[in-house]
């Protein structure tokens, strides 16, 4: 993508054009954004350009669009904003594709540089907002540093551990011509490197560990969608003979429909995923950050397993836990590196275990139930979509569920925030994955509360035609919030249930479908018509009010002491 | 333990803010942050002082590397390192009391910058331990104000790095 040469002596351009013209020599076919003051002088440049351009109905919206976009495609999402306050409500988009490594470029408009500082009209500190939930962030203040900034941005956001970048474009900058040789400028930034090749020895002790281990377990995460290593993955599990345990957001990396896969670990995980790591005396840990919901306790983690920690970011490595060979580099190369080194062991014991962990413990519920039980319809739209659908969710017991009961085949198929945990996140996040993969069926299994954060962007579905579908599990509660409070609050549901409309009328309103769920034997049918639709639908399933999401390690325990196994055995 | 890390950074407006921030967030504790510019103007070298046992200082140090506009970053932790912390202290001191308080100052290597009737504000440089040293000493006499630096240092010449 290096600019053309001819740049050099092209004629001077307003910071607005060179906006426009280094986004699309940056690859970019698709924005998202949300007009205003300081940003007219790019909107108007943007009235004529080859863009897809969609605007949401609030600027998070847009943000949790981007995000989605890059996502499904791991290209580069874009979003723009004006100042202020265009600015303020990108931030939970923003700090949520920061917590999920999520490769991003926000673009947004700054007051008048004389301005700046002066409480100007709709100013708002932005890059110091930002800072803490970017992975860098910039305010131009020179038009001529304008066209190599936004390239630096794209580098960044795209490169390494990925993340948010944030370019803050003052008015005047937009509307200020360039010298001409400034638009051909390249990237320089001498304090940022990337490590990719991992270190030769360290793959070797890493092989050599994994050769000699009898109950090794791999632990893999979102790093390896990042890296598009799912390939690799499954050879180097299948050439080594390894189970296979991922992260909530490492889900879609490894068929769940093989036999080798152990599901997720963590504190709504797998009891077999969990006892497995539990007991595993080698722990082979692939882009992911033993975030707390995965170690439990984490002193008792793993106690007795070798760990090997295989990260592109090396404050990853030894942040929570100690490591003991860690691995710095990209996944996708370490682990074709890795597959060379290692032997097939057959470790027939080990498997027997897991075997019978998964026979003693299944994923399940009372599938007899008259009421419509939440797992049912998501194991519904699974056994339905065949783990050909893109699925997004919000934030709560639904999205556990759906992390339990989905079963996922492919890498970039299950959206949702996991790091930040934001509600509101579903049908933004369903709409931006929808731009980006048209021809795909988008899903969002959304909670009835989560829903009602973002549902205004049901407008922006209808205004592109964008055929997502959305499936409420709709039961009258915070469920999550409602969970913990029957557990740990001696069911003292403190503010925790909202009295909803009835969300088929509110999609007929928007103008999409809409339909309505009271029975379980109307849920398959209505899941038939939803999928048939062409344009935007929502299914409001009215379901148990107080389901729980088992197993669970409440917080402080160690991974193996999983409450609801007794329930879990039960429905074995 | 302490640590010093030094970090030569890019010479970019929001680059103290990149640093300052990221200690904040992660909750890792300053002891002095010193910045200044080097030989090369693109570039300023952070000293930084940092508390901590060796786990956490090592987050800090790659939390540091991370930021982009950080060049790079050194911990001196297990090295020769000269190290210097400056101050500007002015001390409660008639007319009478001089000869005792110049002798003090000699002591310390310290160079009187202003004189009064009244105080004498005194200009010491050193390690850390003698700068403080000198305020102990001064504190029977009064101590008006006192400014200062953080520490900077910088790694002595080792034999072994010439291979
Ligand atoms: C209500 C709720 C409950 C949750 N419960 C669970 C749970 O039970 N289990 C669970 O797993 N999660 C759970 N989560 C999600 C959890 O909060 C974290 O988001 C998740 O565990 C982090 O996944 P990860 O470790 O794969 O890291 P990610 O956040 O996906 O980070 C990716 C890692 O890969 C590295 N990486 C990036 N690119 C590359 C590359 N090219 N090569 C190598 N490495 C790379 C990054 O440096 C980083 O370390 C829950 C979330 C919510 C909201
Ligand atoms: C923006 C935001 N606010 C608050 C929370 C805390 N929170 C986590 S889950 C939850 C309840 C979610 O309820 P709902 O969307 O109905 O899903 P359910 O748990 O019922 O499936 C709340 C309030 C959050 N994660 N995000």
């Amino acid at each position: 993508m290096a600019p053309d040469a001819t740049y050099a002596s092209a004629p001077a351009k307003n910071g607005a054009q060179i906006t426009v013209d280094t986004l699309i020599e940056q690859g970019v076919d698709t924005v998202f954004g949300y007009p205003g003051g300081v940003v007219l002088p790019l909107f108007d440049k943007l009235y004529d350009a080859p863009l897809n351009f969609i605007i949401p109905r609030h600027e998070q919206g847009g943000a949790h669009m981007a995000d989605a976009y890059a996502r499904a495609t791991g290209k580069v999402g874009v979003v723009i904003a004006t100042s202020g306050p265009g600015a303020c409500n990108l931030t939970t988009g923003i700090a949520t594709a920061m917590m999920d490594s999520v490769p991003m470029v926000a673009i947004t408009g700054q007051v008048r540089t004389d301005l700046i500082g002066n409480d100007a009209f709709q100013e708002a500190d932005t890059t110091g907002i930002t800072r803490p939930i970017t992975k860098h962030n910039v305010i131009v203040k020179d038009v001529n540093d304008l066209a190599r900034t936004i390239r630096e941005a794209f580098h960044i956001a795209s490169t390494g551990r990925p993340g948010p970048v944030l370019v803050d474009i003052p008015v005047d900058v937009f509307v200020a011509q360039c010298q001409p040789e400034s638009i051909a400028s390249q990237i320089d930034l001498p304090g940022y490197k990337v490590r990719v090749h991992g270190h030769s020895r360290q793959i070797q002790l890493a092989a050599q560990a994994i050769n000699k281990s009898q109950r090794p377990v791999l632990y893999v995460g979102g790093g390896v969608i990042i890296a598009n290593a799912a390939q690799e993955l499954r050879q180097f599990a299948k050439k080594a003979n390894l189970p296979v345990t991922m992260t909530f957001m490492g889900l879609g990396s490894y068929d769940q429909t093989e036999p080798g896969s152990l599901d997720m670990l963590g504190m709504h995980g797998s009891a077999y995923a969990n006892f497995a790591v539990q007991e595993s005396d080698c722990l082979i840990s692939i882009g992911a950050r033993f975030d707390d919901r995965v170690t439990g306790k984490v002193k008792t983690f793993a106690a007795n397993a070798k760990i090997i920690h295989i990260d592109i970011d090396p404050a990853s490595i030894s942040k929570n836990i100690h490591v003991d060979i860690p691995v710095v580099g990209d996944a996708k190369l370490i682990l074709q590196e890795l597959s060379a080194e290692v032997e097939y062991q057959p470790r027939k014991e080990w498997f027997d275990k897991i075997e019978n962990w998964k026979k003693k413990y299944p994923m399940g519920f009372d599938n007899n139930s008259e009421i419509i039980k939440p797992q049912y319809v998501i194991k519904m739209i699974s056994d339905m979509t065949k783990g050909n659908a893109i699925i997004c969710t919000g934030v709560g017991q639904h999205q556990m569920w759906t992390a339990q009961f989905y079963k996922f085949t492919k890498p970039r198929t299950f959206i949702s925030s996991g790091g930040l945990g934001t509600m509101g996140f579903g049908l933004p996040s369903a709409i931006g994955a929808q731009v980006a993969m048209p021809s795909e069926t988008v899903i969002d299994i959304d909670g009835d509360s989560s829903f009602s954060m973002t549902l205004q962007e049901l407008a922006t579905a209808v205004q592109y035609n964008l055929p997502v579908k959305v499936c409420i599990l709709n039961n009258g509660h915070m469920g999550m919030v409602r969970q913990w409070q029957e557990l740990f609050y001696g069911k003292r549901y403190s503010k925790s249930s909202l009295i909803s409309p009835n969300f088929a009328n509110v999609a007929k309103a928007f103008g999409a479908a809409g339909y309505l769920v009271e029975k379980k034997s109307d849920v398959k049918p209505t899941l038939e018509k939803m999928l048939a639709e062409k344009g935007p639908c929502v299914v409001d399933f009215h379901v148990e009010a107080e389901e729980n999401v088992w197993p669970m390690v409440p917080a402080g325990k160690s991974l193996h002491e999983m409450s609801g196994l007794d329930i879990l055995e039960s429905m074995a | 333990m302490k640590h010093i890390l030094s970090a030569l950074v890019q010479n970019k407006p929001g680059v103290l803010a990149h640093v300052a921030g990221m200690f904040a967030a992660r909750a890792f504790n300053i002891d002095s942050l010193v910045v200044g510019r080097t030989e090369d103007p693109e570039l300023s070298r952070m000293t930084i002082v940092v508390l901590g046992d060796d786990r956490v200082v090592e987050q800090v140090r790659k939390q540091l590397a991370k930021i982009v506009t950080v060049v790079k970053v050194q911990d001196f932790a297990n090295q020769d390192v000269v190290q210097r912390d400056m101050m500007l202290i002015s001390v409660a001191c008639t007319p009478e009391k001089r000869p005792e308080m110049l002798a003090l100052i000699e002591m310390f290597h310290g160079k009187v910058v202003d004189i009064g009737p009244k105080f004498v504000m005194v200009e010491v440089c050193g390690p850390e331990s003698k700068v403080e040293a000198f305020i102990d000493a001064c504190r029977p006499y009064g101590i008006k104000t006192l400014a200062r630096t953080g520490s900077i240092a910088m790694p002595r010449y080792n034999k072994a790095d010439e291979k």
